[in-house]
């Protein structure tokens, strides 16, 4: 079933590294190694919690695209908590806690929905689009009985639900817990910005459909996926074989200041076998001549954005990948699940303006992601494996030592130097 | 109804047993084929023209056309299956389907539609037996020289959280 249950031999909270360490003291050696225990602790889980994911952080929630009418709402997440993501009837969108004020009942059952108001369904206690406390039952209590009903001096606009503040750009929806948030812009930084909107800035989505897996691995594994360009030209047959992303193609890891979020670029060339000579081939086990398609239009490029690459994957921190992986579009929620698990759930999108053909050059072309996809599911099963080493032996660090001691933007693949970048803010939020 | 063409219709009694049976016979051999790792003989109980998709029921039932799996033609089908066989990276796994419920809907001389309940067992090395997916299929069966080929498979699976990925085709 799922990595709670399915491990039989030390399933999790039976390893030793699980438990608290004596001190939580990074490797001398810097960013160049990192502790096990990043992955594997409770405490630092709890502590990732309160600092990112409630912390001064823009977390992703929603499109737009799902939420257009008014009274449209979706059930989401920011960090582990649950939180509705709901449009009023001005068109202005709302995030709230998804717990009732008066006795904390999750009152948001439905994915997705449309309603004019919100119902705790245990007392009754009703809200609108905005959150705020619209009705008590029996708030004045039952006439002529003593001590019936609220005190008199209870304030409904003192008891609404727990709100976050909401930024949005070119129709995706981020919420905070940190009312003094900065801009979204400037927490994104300018590099960041710029890939950002070559997908989304005047476009209409039309959303494609939903994937959804919990993948047993901690949370940050899956940022350093996608920062860590050496294992795409290595672990994935189709990245490389088809030219996707392989060493010796036009490609960059952009990092933004801060270090935090991430681009990972690359051009497709026309032809891969004249950007791959025979040196690059033999170290790359993946790369496989055998691999012919019978139907190759699915990895097909229908140009359709003012970008010199055709593969972008944004890593936006703590929890949003952006997708755009040829003309397959999409965005990832990560939703942290305890140190040893996190939920991703896949939103798959197209525009408006596509024709009949182009969303099914999409839907084809979607086999490339997500838990079934040919790229997908061997970063699930790495990340999987990886989460199991941390957890079941006794060694206490692993390496990053690609590329040296660079941190921030590379323009080769064979480098970690972005994971570098997102360990030295991650270090300076979690006081490590 | 979920997926649209796919309506109980007005059966004679005997045509829709002995549909029944054919579309039963079919299922044990196209699960026997998966659950012993025959993806290549796999690939021919699809025709030519197919589609084959595999997708949560919350996809299914909002009318959203993504699939887990989404194939046209058999060519798509092959080269998933030469993927998952030889260039694909996941850990040893063993498969086991059961299908019941096998429910005719429409049944003429060259097409049959059905839908059937399915569950997709999976063993990890030292793991426990899980359930990976329970799902129906909703399939169009069409007659090529005696015997039932997949025209459209829709495998619409309840379990929309998946544990990981799902490696092998449903």
């Amino acid at each position: 079933m799922f990595s709670t249950t399915d491990t039989v031999i030390h399933p999790p909270g039976t390893a030793t590294k699980e438990r608290e360490p004596a001190t939580y003291v990074w490797p001398a050696a810097g960013l160049t190694e990192v502790p096990d225990w990043i992955y594997t602790s409770q405490v630092i889980y709890d502590r990732e919690v309160e600092r990112i994911f409630h912390g001064s952080t823009w977390n992703y929630v929603a499109l737009e695209a799902e939420i257009p009418k008014a009274n449209d709402f979706v059930r989401s997440w920011i960090g582990p908590t649950p939180v509705v993501v709901a449009r009023d009837a001005d068109g202005s969108v709302h995030v709230f806690e998804n717990r009732c004020a008066h006795r904390g009942v999750e009152f948001c059952r439905h994915s997705r929905g449309n309603n004019a108001e919100f119902v705790c369904p245990y007392h009754q206690w009703t809200y609108d689009m905005r959150g705020d406390l619209q009705g008590v039952p029996f708030r004045r209590g039952m006439k002529g009985e003593a001590d019936s009903g609220m005190p008199r001096d209870f304030n409904p606009a003192q008891h609404g639900l727990h709100k976050m503040k909401v930024a949005r750009r070119h129709g995706v929806v981020f919420a905070s817990f940190d009312h003094d948030m900065e801009p979204l812009e400037t927490y994104l930084g300018e590099e960041i910005v710029h890939d950002f909107d070559v997908l989304f800035k005047g476009r209409q989505l039309r959303i494609l459909g939903y994937y959804r897996n919990e993948l047993p691995g901690n949370w940050k594994l899956y940022h350093e996926n996608l920062k860590d360009p050496y294992h795409a030209t290595l672990l994935h047959s189709f990245l490389v074989t088809f030219g996707l992303m392989v060493a010796g193609s036009k490609s960059a890891m952009i990092a933004d200041p801060s270090g935090r979020h991430g681009t990972m670029a690359s051009a497709k060339p026309a032809d891969v076998t004249k950007v791959v000579d025979a040196s690059t081939a033999s170290q790359m086990r993946a790369y496989r001549t055998d691999l012919k398609l019978e139907d190759p239009r699915f990895i097909d490029f229908v140009p359709e954005f003012d970008s010199p690459w055709t593969v972008t994957m944004q890593t936006i921190w703590p929890n949003l990948i952006v997708q755009r992986e040829l003309n397959t579009l999409g965005v990832r929620q990560i939703v942290p699940n305890g140190p040893n698990s996190m939920i991703m759930n896949w939103t798959m999108f197209g525009f408006d303006t596509d024709t009949e053909e182009m969303t099914r050059h999409r839907l084809r072309q979607g086999n490339l992601m997500g838990p079934a996809g040919f790229l997908g599911l061997e970063d699930n099963e790495a990340i999987k494996f990886l989460q199991e080493g941390v957890r079941r032996s006794p060694t206490e660090v692993g390496i990053l030592k690609l590329g040296g001691t660079t941190e921030g933007t590379a323009t080769t693949l064979v480098t970690e130097s972005a994971i570098r970048s997102m360990y030295r803010q991650y270090r300076e939020v979690m006081g490590l | 109804m979920m997926i649209p063409g796919y309506e109980q219709t007005a059966l004679d009694p005997r045509a829709a047993l002995e549909a029944r049976f054919e579309v039963e016979a079919f299922h044990a051999s196209y699960c026997h084929m998966l659950d012993t790792g025959d993806l290549v003989n796999w690939v021919d109980f699809f025709d030519e023209e197919c589609t084959y998709v595999v997708t949560g029921r919350e996809n299914a039932e909002a009318g959203l056309p993504v699939g887990l799996i989404y194939a046209e033609g058999r060519g798509m089908i092959r080269d998933r299956a030469y993927a998952v066989k030889h260039t694909q990276m996941y850990a040893p796994r063993y498969m086991m389907h059961t299908v019941s419920n096998v429910l005719v809907l429409r049944a003429s001389a060259d097409e049959i539609r059905s839908v059937s309940n399915y569950l997709l067992l999976q063993t990890l090395v030292e793991g426990r037996t899980t359930i990976h997916q329970a799902g129906r299929y909703y399939d169009t069966f069409v007659r090529r020289a005696g015997a039932l080929l997949i025209r459209e498979r829709r495998c619409v699976y309840d379990s929309d959280l998946i544990a990981n990925d799902l490696v092998f085709p449903v």
